[in-house]
């Protein structure tokens, strides 16, 4: 399972996660990072850690846990 | 001023390396191998003009082999830490005990110009957390993904219009003002709700702002800038709200007193000079570096798919905002050494975004390896809020005009054509074509 948490009280809304992993991540009306409906496990998108790795602020966590 | 004014004073290795400031006191023992270390040389001068303008300056070479920090002087002969290494980059660019508050004593300059606005109100960039988190969330769902997606027609229409203009005056042309510096000066008016037919003063100020090396110029750049600027936002409040960015601020803020007036121009300084002259600086000099790699060129004219990339990968290699300015408002323990409280901090974005560990055949322009986490838009809270918007328009940019002109090459030998200096955003003075 994985387990995508991003705060958004951090996020600046630079678009990077949408950018990069634009399977999972896009940004709300206000311009801050969410993730698509149905998308909120990261469907299995190798692009996901990419994604959180490229947030500026470092405002997205991706855990990863067994089953 | 002058573009000759400009490069005057093209040769920086001749700043004063002698005097430095306390951080010398404090300079670690234990890093031997730190450029200008110790008793070693005299640290390198900090910046310098670029030779090539897609390279880092050969006086640089030292700073590369000394990562992922070294000593540099600035022009003032201060000695400052300069970040050199991209993972170290990442995790100081994302440090709040890294400030870009340049009110505070001792904030670093890399030109006296930097020292004239210290006391001038400014918003986003030189201003600090809790601060700057209310500034950017004001303007973060303007210049969103999806907001720069929308407005890739409009920007293929401003660009197809300046190709227009310059198919029917030449050829030759003069590229820098038919159309690297009109076409993101067009779009950011139209995104902020700023007459174009102004752009003549402003980009005058903007160049003053970001060029000039008399203080006193710089200041006076800011009051005609202010001026405009507060008449401009003071006409939106007496007439009923536009669709531009400033009109949102004007009515939703300004009108309701979140944002007071002194604040709203200094956003619109920001927004209206950030917003042009750095897109202008890479379309010039990305098509001058993609005119002069002609194989990689016929190989995205085969495959413009592949410009998003090559976009990325331009941005890495040609880090044109080199030189991002920090003070350490605390100690930071960092690879083995500390930097102190006071001590000036610049991140070398040219050399951070050629480190080998981050980027294997680092000087070489390949879009076909990931560009991407370079920190050619900063990192951080800082970094650049019109990015989508940049990359938006340097795609349309580069793919449209190498599409519509086949033909497009240099009208002078490459050696004759002239760049900016060390100390400003890196791009092209000008650049004389033909097709």
């Amino acid at each position: 399972m994985t387990d995508i948490h991003i705060d958004t009280g951090v996020c600046i809304g630079a678009g990077q996660c949408a950018l990069a992993a634009p399977g999972v991540f896009t940004q709300d009306d206000d311009g801050f990072s969410a993730l698509l409906p149905g998308r909120e496990d990261g469907g299995g998108d190798p692009m996901v850690r990419e994604a959180a790795r490229a947030c500026p602020v470092g405002a997205i966590q991706v855990s990863t846990t067994a089953g | 001023m002058t573009d000759t004014t400009d490069t005057t004073n093209r040769t920086s290795a001749t700043y004063t390396t002698g005097t430095t400031d306390t951080g010398d006191a404090t300079y670690p023992t234990g890093l031997a191998g730190l450029a200008g270390a110790g008793r070693g040389p005299a640290p390198v001068a900090y910046p310098q003009d670029r030779t090539c303008p897609y390279q880092p300056p050969a006086a640089y070479d030292s700073l590369r082999d000394s990562r992922p920090l070294a000593r540099v002087t600035l022009y003032d002969g201060r000695a400052v830490w300069l970040v050199t290494g991209h993972e170290t980059a990442r995790d100081l660019l994302a440090d709040p005990r890294l400030s870009t508050d340049r009110t505070r004593p001792g904030y670093p300059a890399t030109s006296p110009r930097f020292t004239a606005l210290r006391d001038r109100r400014s918003a986003l960039l030189n201003v600090d957390d809790p601060e700057h988190h209310a500034q950017r969330r004001l303007l973060v769902a303007s210049f969103t993904l999806k907001r720069a997606t929308a407005l890739r027609p409009a920007i293929r229409r401003i660009i197809d219009e300046r190709i227009d203009a310059m198919l029917a005056q030449g050829p030759p042309a003069e590229l820098v003002n038919a159309f690297a510096l009109p076409v993101p000066s067009t779009v950011i008016c139209e995104l902020l709700g700023v007459p174009y037919a102004d752009h003549e003063f402003f980009e005058a100020q903007s160049r003053l702002l970001l060029r000039s090396r008399v203080p006193e110029e710089v200041r006076a750049a800011r009051d005609r800038l202010d001026a405009y600027l507060g008449a401009l936002i003071d006409r939106k409040l007496a007439a009923p709200s536009g669709d531009g960015v400033l009109d949102a601020l004007v009515h939703e803020q300004v009108r309701e007193g979140t944002v007071d007036r002194e604040e709203a121009i200094a956003l619109a300084t920001i927004l209206l000079v950030a917003g042009h002259e750095t897109t202008a600086n890479m379309i010039s000099l990305g098509t001058y570096t993609l005119l002069r790699h002609p194989e990689r060129l016929a190989e995205l004219r085969a495959e413009p798919s592949r410009l998003p990339a090559a976009v990325e990968e331009l941005m890495r290699l040609l880090s044109i905002a080199d030189g991002l300015l920090r003070l350490a408002t605390e100690d930071i323990e960092v690879a083995g050494t500390t930097i102190r409280a006071g001590e000036g901090v610049v991140f070398a974005t040219s050399v951070i975004n050629r480190d080998a560990a981050a980027y294997p055949a680092p000087d070489t322009l390949d879009w076909h390896r990931s560009a991407r986490h370079h920190v050619a838009f900063g990192f951080g809270i800082h970094q650049c809020l019109g990015q989508n918007l940049a990359r938006a328009e340097l795609e349309i940019a580069l793919g449209t005009i190498f599409e519509r002109l086949p033909g497009l090459r240099l009208a002078v030998p490459a050696d004759e054509v002239r760049w900016k200096p060390g100390d400003t955003i890196q791009g092209m003075l000008e650049l004389p074509v033909t097709w």
